[in-house]
């Protein structure tokens, strides 16, 4: 491959090695599936394209998170809810496409209006029978939702820990907001039976492994552009703001714009992959807003190792590998390792597992060279 | 008795002249008419029965009423059947030679039915178990004949007990309201002036309508649904205070031990939620224990639990802050992830221990029950424990830190850190202290809790976001400002809970906490001065 783009993919030999072993994975993943006879031993199952297509979403949630808090120190802990906005976007629309094939086979109405007795649809459902209009709103509601909070908070300089719970706050509030059958997102059971997407049925393989790789083009998408942020002038900003955010103000940086534009560029990162998760998952409930998804979201960053971008996508890989082979053996066992993770990485691997390849090959940690906002004491500074 | 028994025996030679004939006791003899032939008959003979006022007309009128009451064809006798017993209605002997076949079901209709109810209820007013008393006087507000005035009247002047008196004062207003006569009317109107009552408010709207011919009445009548009208809202705002306060003060218990470690600390404790948790796991392990081998402790179950919540949780505090937390101060982002975990760790070793469904835990008796505050306002007996434990802690947290060494040596590191290890102060101890003394007051919250809620591995979760908005709304470390914020919040919770529901109440709140901390940002979280931004 020519060296121009690989530069552009990663800067430091470990991330180029990393990124382009992960697009051989990835390719693979289909071709395996695809290629050898069924009864190979080199034959992917099916199930496979569908559980690494959702771990791709993931990622995405993860490199929208890592974006914030790697670079520019916001930690939030509600960016579930802006994942799960976009996959009610895409929701809504894989609702509508149902058409008159509902259990109540009403052309207009989704089934659970029905069942509720609602005679009309309400105004909020106009416009996603198309599905440009509703994945339009997977990007702008997040995004516009982000930049509503953001600008609340950055403007009132509430930042560090206030910051996460405030933004905690707000996915429990939306959560139970969405659970109210009254809100017209199906309450409780949320949004499901969905059949095809833009024609396509959903459980044809053909549809799975065309979600697959947008998922994965999506993710590769991302990836690209959150490197091209960090990197420039921009990107250095933000960095600045994390490690001394007074600083950078008394230099006559406005930080609340800086802030509010990755907060909501990465609110909009995480509505997308809410809309490529929900078509794979079949389902959306409110218990995507849920504080604890939202917080689990954050620690496939630490895992992963923040202020990297590639490290938030392997955390994301790794962890949530681990939980689908955990929950499908010892499924009890699954909270304990999750909970010793979170203790072991904050603790003894404050970047990750990046960092721990870098401390193996003896070299100074890859991504940005700044990471002493993760390192110094952040308390009684008085700069 | 034996005299009764006689007389059965002289009415059984008597069978030739059937029932009519004359016996001596007049309540032998108003229970034989009532198997007399046509319901006005009936009628008549069981309004002579309640004129008597035998308590022991009660249960031949309720078998009565339920159909089991037979008589015989042949000769008109009466015998109650009570499943495969029967029994003489007089004597309440049973019958050895009963046969079905030769009796039929005393019939009713539905008049005859009204006049069984009203003679029962009637009766009941004059039953020596006030209880009973009260609840016919209950029946009698609710049916309100105008036949009963004389009746109610008795009763009134015979009754003593003043919660029965005032029952039968109301069902005698009220039933006043449908008198023909005008001045009854008005003194029925006088009469529940002091209510606050729904039902009694749709009587008097009805007597204030067109269908009242006096103009009188009619104003009257208006003017008591507007004077009850207020004294309803009035009372509305009382309850809703109250439970307000008493949700208020759940959330104090919460989030007092959150405002501590973190206002002293700076730490932000994610598994402060699974504190709680243990507090009121510790109290189900205590009563399981007194079950078993102090069964005359049962009582005092919660005080018991109180102290050994303290200390479990306490000492898991000092655990973790001296194996984990004490490694991260200055990494608040941090902390909050690890504590997470650690929180994760417990719920799911508790769910392991004790298993995922709910434990009950069962409130002894001096906690449990309503208690009934002035006009109609009930509280539960347990709520207003809760507020009194709550105002007790915080006033214990507030003295130790006002006048202890350890309280003094918490201040200064709050104030200064550095300074105050500069004269001496060994910092970690201190924090060691707080986070136990904060985890400590947590399992005392998990105590209360656990006779309000559900005793389940998530209990900690459902209060950790309101106690964090807790902390954030009255300002952090500032014990009164936890006070002034949980029972603002809990206050607010229960006044929107009518007009919005509660859960779009609680998003409300949620919201307004967002918007309210726009405005006063820094007098709420932010330090002054030089520890301004932290």
């Amino acid at each position: 491959m020519a060296s121009p783009l690989l530069r552009a993919l990663g800067s430091s030999a470990s991330g180029r090695i990393a990124l382009v072993s992960f697009a051989v994975v990835i390719a693979a993943v289909p071709l395996f599936n695809l290629l050898p006879p069924s009864g190979s031993a080199l034959h992917l199952p099916d199930f496979y394209i569908n559980v690494v297509g959702k771990w791709l979403c993931l990622a995405m949630l993860a490199l929208a998170i890592d974006l914030i808090w790697g670079y520019c120190g916001i930690l939030s802990l509600g960016h579930g809810a802006f994942f799960a906005l976009g996959g009610y976007a895409m929701g809504m629309y894989l609702m509508r496409s149902i058409g008159d094939r509902g259990v109540y086979r009403d052309p207009v109405l989704p089934d659970f209006m029905v069942f509720l007795n609602w005679k009309e649809l309400p105004w909020y459902w106009y416009g996603f029978d198309h599905f440009p209009f509703a994945f339009a709103m997977a990007l702008l509601v997040p995004g516009a939702l982000a930049f509503l909070f953001g600008w609340f908070a950055f403007r009132s300089r509430i930042t560090g820990v206030y910051f996460s719970i405030i933004s905690q706050a707000m996915t429990f509030a939306l959560m139970l907001a969405f659970f109210r059958n009254e809100m017209g997102f199906g309450g409780n059971n949320g949004l499901t039976d969905f059949k095809d997407i833009l024609g396509f049925p959903l459980a044809a393989k053909s549809t799975r492994i065309a979600l697959y790789l947008a998922s994965a083009l999506a993710l590769g998408g991302a990836y690209l552009m959150c490197r091209w942020i960090v990197r420039s002038k921009l990107g250095r900003v933000l960095v600045a703001i994390r490690d001394a955010e007074s600083r950078v103000r008394f230099l006559g940086y406005s930080v609340t714009a800086y802030k509010l534009f990755a907060f909501t560029v990465s609110a909009m990162l995480a509505g997308l992959a809410g809309a490529l998760y929900i078509p794979q998952v079949g389902i959306i409930n409110p218990s995507e807003f849920s504080p604890a998804a939202s917080i689990e979201a954050v620690i496939w960053v630490a895992v992963g190792g923040r202020g990297t971008l590639y490290g938030a996508i392997i955390g994301a890989l790794a962890v949530n590998g681990a939980k689908t082979w955990l929950t499908s053996s010892a499924a009890e066992l699954w909270p304990y390792l999750l909970g010793l993770l979170f203790i072991v990485v904050t603790l003894f691997l404050p970047r990750g597992l990046v960092g721990l390849a870098s401390l193996v090959a003896r070299r100074p940690p890859a991504g940005v060279p700044v990471l002493a906002g993760i390192l110094k004491p952040e308390r009684g500074g008085s700069d | 008795m034996r005299l009764v028994r006689g007389v059965l025996v002289l009415c059984a030679f008597l069978l030739g002249f059937g029932v009519r004939a004359t016996n001596a006791d007049p309540f032998a003899d108003a229970v034989a008419a009532l198997g007399a032939d046509g319901f006005a008959a009936r009628a008549a003979a069981v309004e002579r029965l309640a004129d008597l006022g035998d308590p022991r007309a009660v249960p031949v009128l309720r078998a009565m009423s339920e159909g089991q009451l037979l008589v015989r064809k042949a000769d008109g006798a009466l015998a109650i059947q009570d499943g495969t017993r029967a029994y003489d209605p007089v004597t309440n002997q049973t019958l050895v030679s009963f046969n079905p076949d030769d009796y039929e079901t005393v019939r009713l209709n539905n008049r005859l039915r009204s006049t069984l109810r009203g003679a029962l209820g009637r009766l009941v007013l004059f039953s020596p178990d006030p209880r009973e008393r009260l609840e016919a006087a209950i029946g009698v507000f609710k049916t309100r004949s105008v036949e009963n005035l004389p009746l109610l009247r008795k009763a009134i002047a015979a009754e003593t007990d003043a919660e029965v008196l005032a029952q039968l004062r109301l069902s005698l207003a009220a039933t006043q309201l449908l008198s023909d006569d005008r001045a009854e009317r008005l003194a029925g109107i006088a009469g529940l002036a002091g209510a606050a009552d729904v039902e009694v408010r749709a009587m008097l709207l009805q007597l204030a309508a067109d269908g009242e011919p006096d103009a009188e009445v009619r104003r009257r009548a208006a003017d008591a649904v507007a004077a009850l009208d207020r004294r309803l809202a009035t009372l509305r705002l009382v309850q809703n205070l109250i439970q307000g306060l008493s949700l208020g003060a759940v959330l104090l218990l919460a989030a007092m031990g959150l405002t501590i470690t973190f206002g002293v600390m700076g730490v932000i404790n994610m598994a402060y939620g699974e504190m709680v948790m243990i507090g009121a796991y510790a109290t189900f392990v205590v009563q399981q224990l007194v079950r078993e081998y102090a069964l005359g402790l049962t009582e005092l179950t919660p005080i018991l639990a109180i102290p050994t919540a303290f200390v479990v949780a306490g000492a898991l505090g000092i655990a973790l802050e001296r194996s984990v937390i004490r490694h991260l101060y200055g990494r608040p982002l941090e902390t909050l992830l690890m504590t997470w975990g650690v929180s994760m760790i417990l719920q799911q070793a508790v769910r392991s221990i004790f298993g995922a469904t709910n434990r009950e835990v069962a409130s002894p008796s001096w906690m449990s029950g309503a208690i009934e505050i002035a006009g109609g306002i009930t509280v539960t007996q347990n709520r207003i424990w809760i507020i009194l434990f709550s105002l007790a802690v915080l006033a214990a947290v507030i003295l130790a830190t006002r006048l202890t060494r350890f309280g003094l040596y918490m201040r200064a590191v709050t104030q200064n850190r550095g300074m105050a290890s500069a004269m001496g102060i060994r910092t970690g101890r201190i924090d060691a202290l707080t986070f136990g003394l904060g985890s400590g007051i947590a399992g005392m919250a998990g105590v209360a809790l656990s006779q309000i809620d559900n005793v389940s591995p998530n209990l900690g979760q459902a209060y950790i976001v309101d106690s964090f908005m807790v902390v954030v709304f009255g300002g952090v470390g500032n014990l009164y400002g936890t006070l002034l914020g949980a029972m603002s919040l809990g206050v607010i919770n229960k006044f929107l809970e009518p007009y919005a529901g509660a859960v779009l109440g609680k998003i409300l709140v949620l919201v307004a906490v967002i918007l309210f901390i726009q405005r006063r940002p820094r007098g709420l979280f932010a330090l002054k001065g030089r520890a301004a931004e932290v």
